[in-house]
């Protein structure tokens, strides 16, 4: 045999984002609203924690599951936060980002032929994922006009009913969507009725301006089916350190363990030690940054009206999903604009069915850029169109 | 409370127009407006100012930070001699303050030559103070807030999932 990628490989194209990243690093002067990711850097008292780890030379492999002690502290955090009672021994495991508890949970779960609803657009690695595992995916488009939030028409509409499995993921990577109690109820009941596992990736559960985020598997009957996803790469501005952990029932966290013990043995140790830090003394840093957010959040949601892009108000995470002008494709609106204007925006194809003609927009990023990049997304609209 | 959240922001850049604060605060123009109005009237506001990487200039600036003790006596209080040093244009900030000496004192100036000799011919002599340490300023990091780095220190890719 040669190196031939496998058939599951080939079924996987290339991200629709890596065309633009080429272009995008041809110049110099690009502002840059195309990052998935926090602009501020991990809070201090983490990094610290880090350095004074690898001090003690705290480098040798920790429990597969991840330290007890992370365990303990993500099992109160979680029930404080969100309601989420999980047992620290048996029903967390973390993780090396929440990236891979997602393809742990597809591995894990999905056997070749199962059926994956995945509640579309979001986050671009789903769809890989239930690919490498072998599963089918079953995209399930949600709309504009219900604020993109998941609705049991758009499941039903989908075939959903179906399926084995849902992907969930709120508030939502590109459109900044949130699921709140009243909407998450009837999709729980709709999981129950037809039997679906639910995968829901909360990874930016803080990052919620307005209301309270919940958790669907803090529904009646859901918390058997379901795997909740966390981490602390969003709210922790922790990307590059990759900790994340997934809350399970104890035999599935058991399955998802067999496959992390062998394919990742344990979560980056350094990273534990920072994560542990960041839940014990890193609220206040987390707060500064949400409100930071959401003042950026509210900027470029009435720049984007009155500029005559129409923005519904999004509420999660730090994207924005405006609509691109009637004539232009989402691509090309977006190229031309990071050609003419060096504004470097997603097409939000990119993140599947659903979210054609948008744009996503992160406001990751300071405020005089912020006002830079749409004063030139403003030229740009006046020029041509 | 809003006001407070105006002030936050107009710390953080006192050129934002009103509409912007606007935009970011669940405040309608005018109440901005208004609020900074009633910030400066209150005395809250005192004014604004530039913050100025001297390094980057290339004339040159001097900028010291002066340590003064005091004697007090029957007389004389702390704000007599903070008022006989206030009003010097070389002195910009001026605080009375606790610990080992008494009153902290940033002087600015264009050579080390007339800094130096604006405190000894007109700092040292005031009757009350018993003692100035001056240490000059070498390099600025950080000025009201602002770090003075040269802000390109953004690593991340320009598109991430
Ligand atoms: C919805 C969502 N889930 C998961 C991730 C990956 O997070 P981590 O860095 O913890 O692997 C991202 C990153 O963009 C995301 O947007």
């Amino acid at each position: 045999m040669t190196l031939e990628p496998s058939e599951r490989v080939r079924a996987v194209p290339p991200s629709g984002i890596r065309r633009f990243f080429e272009i995008a690093e041809e110049r110099d002067d690009v502002i840059s609203l195309g990052v998935g990711e926090p602009d501020f850097s991990t809070p201090w008292a983490a990094r610290d924690a880090a350095i004074h780890s690898l001090e003690r030379g705290r480098t040798s492999y920790t429990a597969n599951r991840g330290m007890a002690d992370l365990r303990e502290s993500i099992a109160a955090y979680v029930d404080d936060r969100f309601d989420l009672a999980y047992d620290p021994g048996e029903e967390i495991i973390v993780t090396a980002g929440a990236s891979e508890a997602v393809d742990l949970a597809f591995r894990a779960f999905v056997d070749p032929g199962d059926v994956v609803a995945i509640s579309q657009p979001s986050y671009i690695s789903y769809e890989p994922g239930v690919t490498f595992a072998g599963g089918e995916v079953l995209p399930v488009p949600t709309r504009e006009e219900d604020e993109f939030r998941l609705t049991v028409d758009a499941l039903e509409a989908a075939g959903a009913a179906d399926a084995d499995a849902l992907v969930l993921c709120y508030p939502n990577n590109p459109t900044g969507a949130v699921m709140d109690r009243g909407d998450l109820a009837s999709v729980a009941e709709f999981a129950r009725e037809h039997d679906l596992a639910v995968f829901s990736d909360e990874i930016y559960a803080e990052l919620t301006y307005e209301g309270e985020h919940a958790s669907i598997a803090t529904f009646e009957g859901l918390r058997e089916r379901t795997v909740v996803f966390n981490g602390f790469s969003k709210a922790y501005a922790m990307t590059g350190l990759r900790l994340g952990y997934a809350l399970a029932p104890a035999e599935a966290v058991t399955a998802m363990n067999r496959v992390h013990q062998y394919g990742m043995l344990s979560a980056p140790t350094t990273a534990q030690h920072a994560a542990l830090e960041a839940l014990d003394s890193c609220d206040g840093d987390v707060r500064e940054m949400v409100d930071a957010y959401d003042r950026r959040r509210r900027f470029v949601i009435s720049r984007f009206r009155e500029i005559g892009m129409p923005c519904f108000e999004a509420r999660g995470a730090f994207y924005v999903f405006p609509e691109v002008p009637d004539g232009w494709t989402a691509e090309a609106f977006a190229e031309e604009l990071l050609r003419e204007e060096g504004v470097a925006v997603v097409p939000g194809d990119v993140f599947g069915t659903g979210g054609e003609g948008h744009l996503r927009v992160s406001y990751a990023t300071g405020l005089e850029e912020l006002r830079e990049a749409l004063a030139r997304i403003e030229s740009f609209l006046d020029e041509r169109v | 409370m809003s006001q407070r959240e105006v002030l936050e922001l107009l710390r953080e850049n006192a050129r934002y127009a009103a509409a912007d604060v606007a935009r970011m605060t669940d405040l309608d123009e005018s109440e901005v407006e208004a609020a900074i109005e009633d910030l400066e009237a209150a005395g809250v506001v005192r004014g604004y100012q530039a913050v100025v990487d001297w390094d980057r200039l290339p004339d040159e600036r001097v900028r010291a930070e002066v340590e003064l003790n005091v004697t007090l006596d029957r007389e004389t209080s702390y704000d007599d001699i903070a008022e006989r040093l206030a009003r010097f244009p070389q002195v910009k900030a001026l605080r009375l303050v606790s610990g080992d000496y008494d009153f902290d004192m940033e002087v600015e100036g264009d050579s080390i030559r007339e800094v130096s000799r604006f405190i000894s011919e007109k700092v040292a002599p005031v009757p009350e103070i018993t003692q100035t340490v001056t240490h000059y300023v070498m390099t600025s990091y950080k000025e009201n807030g602002i770090e003075l780095g040269d802000g390109d220190d953004d690593d991340r890719l320009s598109y991430t999932p």
